[in-house]
């Protein structure tokens, strides 16, 4: 008897238990809901005045309340796409050197020092952007690319060290160790008998990565990419520390330029009116809606190559 | 096929090579530049004064930011305490109940959905949630916000660390009669404690670095920190705020703020890495 009473008191205390979890895991689902809702809600009033042209005029003036956000959104599109440029091939190279090049105790080493760029807070970033990279760029890189290409289209104006190539290649270094990671997976996932018999053709070491290694595992490239791309999108402390913080649309590269994120970091707490707080409330949105379908896109992706490679 | 030369070809794997290491060491040089920076010139905001007292006004000599330490370390705790607990609670469901039901799967989903939010999104949504409605900045709207970015990363570990205990051992315990929660919080977190610790230390070390989260919801100050019903002094905003000032020691000062928190996110990451992930081989 007494047996059966202890069970059933254990039952209960794994039904609390169990409901209680049930609870923590809800909690993400409830979050995840919320962000949803409130951005939503809060963007209404912004919504309405503007509706559909507010993604594609360019305009911002705080003083006449006229808001279009193409500005915004261009550069946070030039500027992840420059990321991308740098950060994707850099990545596969660095993961082609840690797993076919390099002895296994250096690829250790090398790629810790590869995994730490990950673990450096945006905020340094942004003042290492502003204070170191920004003067060097302007003292040597950008002269010299005026020098090859001269004074045109993407190279034109002065050589201030800051704008969108500069934010461009610091969201590239950032973004850089969470590409390398996946794509030196998606290497090591290759199977050997794959790679062998490239080297038993008499494929040399680049030929083998990259008409085999590289094709092989493609798919688990371009989701490396997607996540890369997902995180450039979002930041916000690099950039906004280099872009340079002007409401414009130029061709230039070297031009100070603005992002979505760089937008809200510095006029959120200075935006008094409900109309321009809302607006910037809009422009969150956008960008979490696009980070949303990026890193659903990513999931269901990897997850989609992951079952025809077989997990491991 | 085409044919080429055998010379051509070992140019061309000469060359990829050569760029493969080249791109390594572009990495690891990257990395180098950054902390050498953050070294030299935040070694020269250190002071006495930098570390017990409050920021003092541009041009005026001495001050520090002794009340954006601790105020960094106050919405840190704060966010420990509300999003370990329900991280850790998330990750146990997955892993010992929810497995491969929908609603887990949802969660999985979502959850790492979260994990790839931009935070600076994270800080809009806690404005609207919570600043607006209370009417003011606040330490504890800012330790939501940080608590909501640990969330994803605690539950996401929790999982992954549980499900390396073996099975054997929980069926060891449940045979013995302990009720499940026993079982979970007596036998399975101590086989996975290394690994618990570690991703809790982990999230830790990425809100604490975090600026956009707090913009819009701790705000900054230039007090002490006195409740948490009020706009809190954190170093990550303060080196926002002082970086973008023209005041030359007023940037100094960032460059310290910039020392402490690298060194503090930095040395746990390292920590993680290299003592507790050891020990656990």
């Amino acid at each position: 008897m007494t047996f059966f009473q202890e069970t059933s008191t254990q039952n209960r205390s794994d039904t609390v238990f169990k409901s209680i979890t049930i609870i923590g895991a809800g909690i993400i689902l409830l979050i995840m809901g919320a962000l949803f809702v409130q951005l939503i809600i809060s963007s209404g009033l912004s919504l309405k005045a503007f509706g559909f042209n507010f993604l594609i005029t360019n305009v911002w003036d705080p003083i006449r309340e006229q808001f279009g956000a193409a500005s915004s959104i261009y550069g946070t599109l030039v500027s992840t796409f420059i990321a991308m440029l740098f950060a994707v091939p850099l990545s596969i190279l660095i993961a082609f050197f840690l797993v076919e090049l390099s002895h296994p105790g250096i690829a250790k080493w090398i790629s810790t020092g590869i995994e730490l760029l990950a673990a450096v807070p945006s905020i340094i970033y942004g003042m290492w952007g502003l204070f170191v990279f920004a003067p060097f760029m302007a003292e040597y890189i950008q002269p010299f690319l005026k020098s090859v290409f001269g004074n045109i289209g993407l190279f034109e104006g002065p050589p201030i060290g800051i704008g969108m190539l500069t934010a461009g290649i610091i969201l590239a270094f950032m973004v850089l160790p969470f590409i390398t990671a996946v794509v030196r997976d998606v290497f090591a996932m290759v199977p050997s008998v794959v790679k062998e018999s490239a080297y038993g053709m008499g494929s040399t070491t680049w030929e083998t990565a990259h008409k085999v290694t590289i094709r092989y595992g493609i798919q688990g490239i371009i989701g490396a990419a997607f996540l890369g791309l997902g995180r450039a999108i979002g930041e916000t402390m690099a950039v906004t520390f280099v872009i340079g913080n002007a409401h414009r649309i130029s061709a230039s590269l070297f031009a100070p330029a603005n992002s979505i994120t760089a937008t809200l970091a510095n006029e959120f707490t200075e935006a008094s009116e409900p109309l321009y707080l809302s607006t910037l409330i809009e422009l969150g949105l956008v960008l979490f809606v696009v980070t949303f379908l990026i890193q659903v896109a990513a999931q269901l992706w990897l997850r989609r190559v992951k079952k025809s490679m077989g997990a491991q | 096929m085409r044919k080429r030369p055998a010379k051509f070809r070992k140019m061309t794997n000469s060359l990829v090579s050569g760029l493969a290491v080249f791109s390594s060491l572009l990495g690891l040089f990257i990395l180098g530049w950054i902390l050498y920076t953050v070294l030299v010139r935040g070694i020269a905001a250190f002071s006495w004064e930098f570390f017990t007292e409050l920021p003092a006004p541009p041009g005026m000599e001495g001050g520090g930011l002794a009340n954006a330490m601790a105020g960094t370390l106050v919405l840190t705790l704060l966010a420990t305490v509300i999003g370990v607990p329900i991280g850790l609670l998330g990750g146990i469901y997955l892993s010992e109940f929810g497995q491969h039901s929908k609603f887990a799967e949802w969660v999985r989903f979502f959850n790492n959905i979260l994990m790839g939010t931009p935070s600076i999104i994270i800080g809009v949504f806690i404005y609207t949630l919570l600043v607006v409605p209370l009417g003011h900045f606040s330490a504890y709207s800012g330790a939501v916000a940080l608590a909501v970015m640990m969330l994803p990363v605690v539950a996401r570990t929790t999982e992954d660390m549980l499900q390396l205990v073996p099975n054997a051992l929980r069926e060891a315990a449940l045979a013995m009669g302990t009720p499940r929660w026993k079982t979970t919080l007596n036998v399975i977190f101590r086989a996975a404690k290394t690994g618990l610790i570690t991703g809790v230390l982990l999230s830790i070390a990425r809100i604490s670095g975090e600026t956009a989260p707090l913009l819009f919801t701790a705000l900054n100050s230039p007090y002490w920190f006195s409740n948490l019903s009020e706009p809190t002094a954190n170093l990550t905003v303060t080196i926002f705020n002082y970086a973008m000032s023209p005041y030359a020691d007023w940037q100094q000062m960032a460059w310290g703020a910039s020392l402490l928190i690298s060194v503090g996110v930095l040395s746990v990451t390292l920590f993680t890495r290299f003592v507790l992930l050891r020990e656990k081989k």
